[in-house]
């Protein structure tokens, strides 16, 4: 069974139409990418399903349940963790605190536990700033648990908000473009990271340009191109089908010249 | 004892008046620690003090009761204005609850119970100077653990960015709703131990300009931590006090003692982080480390 369903979504700002029938079935415990050509809609479908935007038409679903009005932060509480495409950290924040952010609605106490430090107020801290550290850990950055964020390099960067999403406890994890902007060998290791968050039973949606890890990475791919799903499937099927090439690198001059 | 007795004499209500000042700032610092610029602390300061002072002269009511109520009213105001104002953000949140503020001066201008333009006189001056102590010091013993609680977290991630914290669960719209309106919790108190230790309030102490001040004050000694609303707003207090000598160029020297803090250090007076460098450049360079 699919961990989340996308049904004939339509999305339109005005009268520019963004999406249309769009349908994705999301399958859990693989990793499955969206690719497409710069602005074919790829992170408008990221922001429907986390409930940023709402669709114009169509329904979203999520392990069963239909997300139409539900709020965004419930959608997370649900079990949808994200990533940005230009990565949104607290800046401010320590390492530490960013990934404890993502913990907010685990951590339960309330205001009285709080405001006299009580045994289960220090005991729900010390569980969540472990766990924090763990994951932080996963991702190699313990060791910087206490410097602030603004001070990481930008592959850094994407390793705290990759643990930051995962700070949430998710099902499924929305990457957009996790590789963007890294060289070669930090996105073999940043591919090795995904494989382990898929192998540890997360469903994972990412959105990617750079096909030869698209292609190398997931298990399954859906092609977006101005608004539409063009072709879906294994990765070899997407590589050798005319729509998708005919996207990417244009028609030849003949077909158009010739009738 | 007796140069105390004269100290106290002459000063008391300079030291009441930093007391109160404090404790505003730490009511707005609560509010822009969620991100909220908010001008409408001055007027929920004045709807504390004109609850507790109406309760006291009329109903008699005993002072921590009106105390209480001081701060209750405008949390009550505030649950009912926030809802629609506090989507708007930055600037446009500013002149929102700016126009709040004017219409509750307004308001009280005209209002008979009010007592209108001549504003209530002859209030009994029930403050002592434990009374803003005990609030101030329970005011800032809350604030500091509420930091190292989820909701003091939530409250600076949505500052940094309200998209990221929302993507994290985070209730956006809830936790703003609780920082407005816990910030006009303890501006009440301040309005309400304002209002007994003053005799005498009208509307005119509750406008644009209070709103500025605390605004000034908060920003002045830096909202890095809590130390910095208190410290900025002991400066804003006392300066003007301590220029005295300069007559008429007073005010002119307080204004650009203002500007040469807020250019050379636009992080505020006290900055945890940059405080913290400096020590530890000073460290270094006293053990020889470069």
């Amino acid at each position: 069974m699919s961990m989340l369903s996308i049904r004939g979504i339509g999305k339109h700002f005005g009268g520019l139409q963004v999406l249309q029938d769009v349908n994705i079935e999301v399958p859990g415990g693989a990793i499955f990418a969206l690719i497409g050509p710069n602005g074919a809609g790829k992170t408008t479908v990221f922001n429907l399903v986390t409930g940023l935007l709402k669709p114009s038409s169509g329904s979203i679903s999520f392990l069963g349940q239909d997300l139409a009005g539900v709020a965004a932060h419930r959608i997370t509480r649900l079990g949808i963790a994200r990533t940005f495409q230009n990565i949104r950290l607290f800046p401010d924040m320590t390492l530490l605190q960013n990934v404890m952010v993502g913990r907010h609605h685990l951590t339960n106490y309330g205001g009285f536990a709080a405001l006299f430090a009580t045994p289960s107020f220090r005991e729900a801290e010390r569980r969540s700033r472990e766990r924090a550290l763990e994951l932080l850990s996963w991702v190699k950055l313990d060791h910087k648990a206490e410097s602030t964020a603004d001070n990481l390099s930008y592959g850094e960067q994407r390793k705290l908000e990759f643990a930051r999403a995962l700070a949430t406890e998710p099902k499924l994890l929305l990457l957009d473009e996790p590789v963007a902007g890294m060289n070669s060998s930090e996105k073999a290791v940043l591919m090795e990271e995904i494989r382990n968050i898929r192998d540890r039973g997360y469903g994972v949606f990412l959105i990617e340009h750079d096909m030869r890890f698209v292609m190398n990475l997931c298990d399954r791919v859906a092609v977006l191109n101005f608004g539409r799903i063009i072709a879906e499937g294994a990765p070899d099927e997407i590589r050798s089908s005319p729509e998708v090439i005919e996207a990417y690198l244009g028609r030849g001059d003949e077909a158009e010249v010739l009738p | 004892m007796e140069a105390f007795a004269d100290f106290w004499a002459t000063y008391s209500t300079l030291i009441f008046t930093v007391g109160i000042h404090a404790l505003l700032a730490l009511s707005l610092w609560l509010t822009l620690s969620c991100g909220l610029l908010s001008l409408a602390n001055a007027a929920f300061m004045g709807i504390g003090a004109y609850t507790a002072a109406l309760l006291t002269l009329h109903l008699h009511w005993p002072f921590p009761m009106v105390l209480a109520a001081g701060g209750l009213a405008p949390a009550a105001v505030a649950l009912l204005i926030g809802a629609p104002t506090l989507r708007l953000s930055g600037v446009y949140l500013a002149m929102a609850t700016l126009a709040f503020g004017e219409v509750t001066r307004i308001l009280v201008l005209n209002l008979e119970i009010t007592g209108g333009p001549e504003g209530l006189n002859g209030i009994p001056l029930l403050t002592t100077w434990w009374h803003i102590v005990l609030i101030l010091a329970a005011a800032g013993y809350a604030l500091a653990r509420l930091r190292r609680s989820r909701m003091g977290r939530a409250f600076e991630a949505i500052r940094e960015d309200e998209v990221a914290a929302r993507m994290m669960g985070i209730d956006v719209e809830g936790h703003k709703l609780a920082a407005f309106t816990l910030g006009a919790v303890l501006a009440g108190l301040a309005g309400a131990l304002n209002a007994h230790s003053t005799f005498f309030i009208s509307p005119r102490e509750y406008g644009f300009e209070n709103a500025v001040d605390i605004l000034t004050m908060t920003i002045l000694g830096g909202i890095s931590s809590l130390i910095g609303p208190v410290l900025g707003a002991t400066i804003l207090t006392l300066l003007p006090e301590l220029l005295r000598f300069l007559h008429a160029y007073r005010l002119a020297v307080n204004g650009l003692i203002l500007i040469g803090v807020v250019l050379f250090l636009p992080t505020g007076l006290w900055d945890s982080r940059r405080l913290r460098q400096f020590v530890g450049d000073w460290r270094n360079r006293r053990e020889g480390k470069p």
